[in-house]
């Protein structure tokens, strides 16, 4: 279970606290997407919740232990991470990049036992990254990589997986493909998946719950269902020219609504 | 083959390879010593004078290139991985030049503050020489490494060149105010040389070259979750500040007593981890250890062969025969190799 009590996320000045007094808990098994626009603090959010980034107030607790006073080690074995940017990693193959995956459980030679192979294995086959498994990382295309990353968080078994963005660079197929094997990973394993994204409408049909970030260090949190009807996925995103319209379940140019 | 069998397969095939370039390096010469006498030669039986020849004239020579060789093949897989960079290593990032310069500034301090610090750097010369070399490495490598955030790869490369270049200017003048003292640390010392160092030098060229690679095999495996760039590396709970700075340190263990006695050793650090590369199949660190530290003594034992064979006159210096081998390598890795692809 995920559990923020009170948390404070942000920046020292000039952009100060970003989000404040996060009162939010995650049940196993939840598939979680976290939306909001731009500058909204998604990344911000995620990054403190991988222990990547110190929270500027409260505790975001990962079955009832602080994530920000866990040791490194600890944490990679509990928290895996997907982030937008796209890494370049000369020489690596695709199965040592997933291998990498199991590299919080190895011992100082980082040797892969019989059952951290099938693992790797295991993750390759789900995110469908096993037909290029023994070509060159830097020479897949951006889907491919996007899905070798998915296959090394998978296999490192984590309670967590946090993913920013990573649809980015995926087209619509893709998107529902990745979205979906990702809901599927923590129906079977229990595993905690958190993901932000800018696919609204994706978003609002696959996930269990929705984080919404208004943009104004509001975070509105239910199912998405709830979260239209209540009028919360218009206050986050309407503008003047684009309304969401709660009976269609999307965007209309405002002259039409 | 799997990696991990072509790792071990070229590992062992490297090492009976090193093994019988040394030998081969002990006999070959002005005089030639057949490779049984060698043997005998080597303990301490048979000719005298082969005795002599193979192990008080040619062992050193041997012992060093082979040290060097593999202290700068692991220094470039390390600063490969370290700045993430294809084209790194220390000679290429002007580190080389850095611990030239503390070395030539210490000797022309002794010199200018007076007979007794000359005296005394007479008697401490190995520690001195390379403690001197390590300042002037570990300060240019903090400064690379802070650049290396800034600029590209390439640019990188030319930046670490143009301080090797300029480096030499400032040696050059320096030298000359020093020279009364300097004597024998700066023969020959512009071009790289293992045929200066004596069996009494070889414990302190070869135990920091020891402790670094130590360090190197400590570091390896988080080094290789740094290939997927540093928040990739965190999240697997590497803590990254820690791993740069013991990396660094690892790499001024390994290059300054190289840099100290052999002077500028060039392209070994460079070329050296590619074909490590190329012979595993991988880029994950541990693997490529051996294989670069063997590949590296080779090159250098080949590199020091040639330029010791049995010539008319001597007319080819270490890094003229190194740059004959290794400049066309890096510029086929420049126009050529998919991991330079996008970094122009």
């Amino acid at each position: 279970m995920l559990r923020l009590n009170d948390l404070s996320v942000g920046y020292g000045a000039p952009r100060g606290t970003v989000l404040a007094h996060l009162e939010v808990e995650v049940g196993p098994g939840s598939f979680v997407c976290v939306l909001g626009r731009n500058g909204a603090g998604k990344s911000t959010l995620l990054r403190t919740l991988s222990g990547l980034q110190a929270a500027l107030g409260g505790h975001a607790l990962l079955e009832a232990e602080d994530i920000a006073a866990m040791r490194p080690q600890t944490r990679a074995r509990r928290i895996a991470v997907v982030l937008t940017e796209r890494p370049a990693s000369p020489g690596l193959a695709v199965d040592d990049v997933v291998s990498l995956g199991r590299q919080p459980f190895t011992g100082w030679q980082g040797r892969l036992t019989a059952d951290d192979r099938a693992r790797v294995h295991t993750a390759l086959e789900m995110a469908g990254a096993q037909s290029f498994a023994t070509r060159l990382f830097d020479d897949l295309s951006d889907g491919e990589r996007q899905r070798v990353m998915i296959a090394r968080a998978v296999a490192q078994s984590p309670q967590l997986m946090v993913l920013d963005e990573i649809t980015a660079f995926l087209d619509l197929p893709g998107r529902v493909e990745v979205m979906a094997l990702l809901r599927a990973h923590a129906r079977r394993t229990g595993a905690i998946v958190l993901l932000s994204s800018h696919d609204l409408d994706l978003s609002l049909q696959l996930a269990d719950s929705v984080w919404l970030l208004d943009g104004r260090g509001g975070l509105a949190v239910g199912t998405p269902e709830t979260l239209i009807a209540d009028g919360h996925v218009g206050r986050a995103f309407d503008t003047n020219a684009v309304r969401f319209s709660p009976t269609l379940g999307r965007f209309d140019l405002a002259a039409q609504v | 083959m799997s990696p991990a069998a072509r790792s071990s397969v070229g590992t062992i095939g490297l090492a009976l390879a090193v093994g019988a370039a040394a030998l081969f390096a002990l006999g070959w010469g002005m005089i030639a010593v057949p490779p049984g006498e060698v043997v005998a030669g080597l303990f301490g039986s048979g000719d005298p004078g082969n005795v002599q020849i193979v192990r008080e004239l040619r062992l050193p020579r041997v012992v060093t290139a082979i040290v060097a060789g593999a202290a700068l093949g692991i220094g470039g897989v390390l600063m490969q991985a370290l700045f993430r960079n294809p084209m790194a290593d220390a000679w290429s990032l002007g580190l080389t030049a850095g611990g030239q310069l503390g070395v030539a500034l210490l000797v022309t301090a002794a010199a200018f503050s007076g007979p007794a610090a000359i005296d005394f750097l007479r008697n401490f010369e190995g520690v001195s020489i390379t403690l001197g070399a390590m300042v002037g490495i570990g300060i240019f490598a903090l400064a690379m490494a802070a650049l290396a955030r800034r600029v590209g790869t390439v640019t990188l490369l030319v930046v670490g060149l143009m301080l090797g270049f300029t480096v030499q200017g400032i040696v050059s003048v320096v030298i000359h105010f020093a020279n009364r003292v300097g004597g024998r640390v700066f023969s020959g010392w512009n071009d790289g040389n293992f045929a200066s160092v004596t069996s009494a030098d070889l414990p302190m060229l070869i135990a920091p070259v020891i402790a670094g690679i130590l360090l190197a095999l400590h570091n390896a495996k988080p080094l290789t979750a740094l290939l997927l760039g540093e928040t990739y590396a965190k999240s697997l709970g590497t803590d990254v500040t820690r791993l740069r700075r013991l990396t660094l340190a690892a790499v001024v263990l390994l290059v300054a007593p190289i840099t100290a006695y052999c002077g500028p050793v060039t392209f070994v650090g460079l070329i050296v981890p590619h074909f490590a590369r190329a012979i595993a199949g991988t880029a994950r660190i541990l693997p490529l250890l051996p294989l670069a530290a063997l590949g590296g003594a080779l090159l250098a034992l080949a590199a020091d062969l040639v330029v010791h064979a049995p010539w008319e006159q001597h007319f080819l210096h270490l890094n003229a025969v190194l740059a004959l081998v290794g400049a066309p390598v890096v510029i086929a890795l420049l126009i050529f190799s998919p991991t330079m692809r996008g970094q122009r």
